[in-house]
């Protein structure tokens, strides 16, 4: 935007985008706040009444408050963690020459492209059912005792499946950026007396630092919302074990039928979702500038 | 410290032959200038020494030990890459220790040579910016920094002031002459700039499509091209080849002449020509002159300012000790 005058242009002609998605934002948003003051509850219809701030204690006084905000930061921090290096490790491997290259690339992409709740379904019965699964046909051949994830490890079984889901995304980001690293980088890399891991550290991964924030900035936007996974696979139990705040905002309002108390949940969610936001703006926001 | 020799180096990409069997030797100390045209191997020929490339077969030797199949890193040998190929994440001093740090230097030696370097490349008000707040002769001269300071037996530069303007191009060709007299170590130098070629090289090494057409000094490549392609090749302007009837004249069946060793005249000559289009640059001014059955114009130089203009008749003549004489094979007749 080089001109005054191709600036105010430019706002000019984004205006009506900006001010459809305020609309698109500011209508629910300000309903929940509203809601969230209220006594609302689904059985009792017609006898809403002011309450101020009650809703908000009973949310956060509640011990499955403090159990689903640990539980969202492991869903998060470990899908994370699980992709970026998953797809550090394939895009590396993807960007090597072999035969088939073509077809292996869209295989890895596919599992993107499926619906979170089939996924979901598939991998509890088709792969960790303690029964029929084939993780429990493989542990039986090898003579050892099928392990129940689902019910013994509810929220690392979820974070296997989120993961599958999103190691597609995180590859192809990575590869792509790979694929752009300048070769003779690379070569003079060597000529330097680098090996290869030396190569990797120094010039590689410098290299990918950008497309890693827009992967880790891009995932938890998605990933603090994951419900679907949860409702198909462990219903957030045993307990609260795999209960996140979406699930639990879910429970509040949709099976206690409080829809006062899901909306002060919604409310605190909003807050922390927003404090993740400008934390990791701040954080790894000026990768993106440079 | 930085002989290389290359022993029926052979390179092909798939079926392709890319590099015919070769030999060559690249004595200690000498600036070997690699000049052919666009897509003749001159890049491939360097990376074959650099070891970026694997030779198909054939043996490369760097101070008589066989360095074939020795890693790029373990040759000693440093490269200057077109693009620079500067780490863009890191600062100049970054850049430039780069090397040191991969071979584990002490920290205190490492700041020495990076401070004699700066010093040498005048980079020293730089070495904090990153490579991207650079212009690109300062860029030039980070990459050239990165390769001094590992000490290497020889240079690799492949093309490396292509992406300069003219001025700064010059500027860079002296500077890098200069550090070849000062160091004294082995530099191998592609270009298909014959100015770089001709004022840089202790050798020149002209190749077409992988083939070696002649070695030798800048001046012994201009006095005595071996053959029609070196004599087309080498000098600026090109040499002006006639066949036909002409050539026979000479006992060959073409010969070559410099646009410098024409004498051109309005009054009397050889042959009769009409001027066409002409070069003046101050010092000299270069005629294209068409003559009658020599097929193409004659490209003629005089010195200075010379008053005559597009369509007046002029004569040329040949000066007989400075004909270049090739046989039907292109060879150069003696
Ligand atoms: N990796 C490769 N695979 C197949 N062919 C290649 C490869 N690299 C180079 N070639 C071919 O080898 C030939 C020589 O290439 P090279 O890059 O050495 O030319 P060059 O003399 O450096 O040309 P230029 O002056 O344009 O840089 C070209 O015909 C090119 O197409
Ligand atoms: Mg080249």
């Amino acid at each position: 935007m080089a001109t005054k005058h191709a600036r105010v242009a430019a706002r000019f002609m984004i205006s009506p985008a900006v001010l459809l998605l305020l609309g698109w934002m500011i209508v629910p948003l300000s309903m929940t706040l509203y809601f969230s003051f209220l006594r609302y509850n689904l059985l009792m219809p017609g006898m809403e009444e002011f309450t101020g701030l009650t809703n908000y204690r009973f949310f956060l006084t509640d011990p499955a408050f403090f159990a689903a905000l640990t539980n969202t930061i492991l869903l998060v921090g470990g899908v994370l963690l699980v992709t970026v290096v998953g797809g550090i490790l394939l895009a590396l491997l993807l960007d090597q020459p072999f035969f088939g290259q073509g077809i292996v690339r869209i295989l890895v992409i596919a599992p993107f492209f499926v619906m979170p709740t089939v996924s979901a379904l598939v991998w509890k019965n088709m792969f960790m059912n303690p029964v029929n699964g084939l993780f429990a046909h493989a542990a039986k051949a090898l003579g050892l005792q099928p392990f129940d994830f689902l019910s013994a490890a509810p929220l690392t079984s979820i974070i296997g499946i989120v993961s599958w889901q999103w190691l597609p995304f995180a590859t192809l980001i990575l590869l792509t950026a790979l694929q752009s690293l300048d070769q003779e980088q690379l070569e003079a890399a060597e000529m330097d007396g680098a090996p290869w891991i030396k190569r990797f550290w120094f010039i590689m991964l410098p290299h990918l630092a950008r497309a890693i924030t827009v992967v880790i900035l891009i995932q938890t936007i998605f990933l603090l919302s994951v419900f679907a996974e949860i409702l198909v696979t462990t219903n957030g139990g045993p307990g609260t074990a795999s209960t996140n705040l979406t699930y639990l905002i879910y429970m509040q309002s949709l099976l206690q039928f409080d829809v006062g108390g899901g909306s002060a949940g919604g409310v605190v969610a909003i807050i922390l979702a927003n404090i993740v936001a400008i934390f990791l703006m701040r954080m790894i926001g000026k990768n993106l500038d440079a | 410290m930085g002989r290389i020799t290359l022993d029926k180096v052979r390179k092909t990409f798939g079926d392709v032959e890319v590099i015919p069997p070769l030999d060559l030797t690249i004595e200690d100390g000498e600036f070997v200038v690699f000049v052919g045209p666009s897509g003749c191997g001159k890049s491939t020929l360097l990376r074959l020494i650099a070891g970026l490339e694997d030779v198909t077969s054939g043996q490369i030797r760097i101070d008589r030990q066989d360095a074939t199949d020795l890693p790029p890193a373990k040759r000693g040998l440093a490269m200057v890459f077109q693009s620079y190929a500067l780490y863009p994440h890191m600062s100049v001093r970054k850049n430039i220790a780069f090397p040191m740090k991969m071979a584990g230097l002490p920290q205190d030696e490492q700041d020495r040579r990076i401070e004699a370097a700066a010093k040498a490349l005048n980079l020293t008000d730089y070495l904090d910016r990153k490579p991207g707040q650079l212009s690109g002769g300062q860029r030039q001269r980070v990459a050239i920094g990165r390769a001094i300071v590992r000490e290497p037996a020889a240079f690799l530069f492949d093309e490396p002031l292509s992406n300069l303007d003219a001025a700064l191009r010059v500027g860079m060709r002296l500077e890098i002459s200069e550090l070849h007299k000062r160091l004294a170590t082995t530099m191998i130098y592609v270009t298909h700039d014959q100015v770089e070629a001709m004022t840089m090289a202790d050798k020149i090494v002209v190749l077409r499509a992988g083939h070696i057409e002649q070695v030798g000094s800048p001046l012994e490549l201009y006095n005595r091209p071996r053959n029609v392609f070196v004599a087309g090749f080498i000098g600026s302007p090109k040499m002006n080849l006639i066949s036909g009837a002409e050539a026979e004249k000479h006992g060959a069946v073409t010969i070559g002449i410099r646009p410098e060793h024409l004498g051109i005249s309005t009054e009397s000559g050889l042959w009769k020509g009409v001027i066409g289009v002409s070069e003046h640059l101050g010092s000299d001014t270069f005629f294209h002159v068409t003559v009658e059955g020599l097929g193409e114009p004659l490209t003629v130089r005089a010195s200075g300012e010379v008053s005559l203009k597009y369509g007046d008749i002029v004569w040329l003549t040949p000066n007989e000790v400075n004909l270049h004489r090739f046989n039907a094979e292109g060879l150069r007749i003696a």
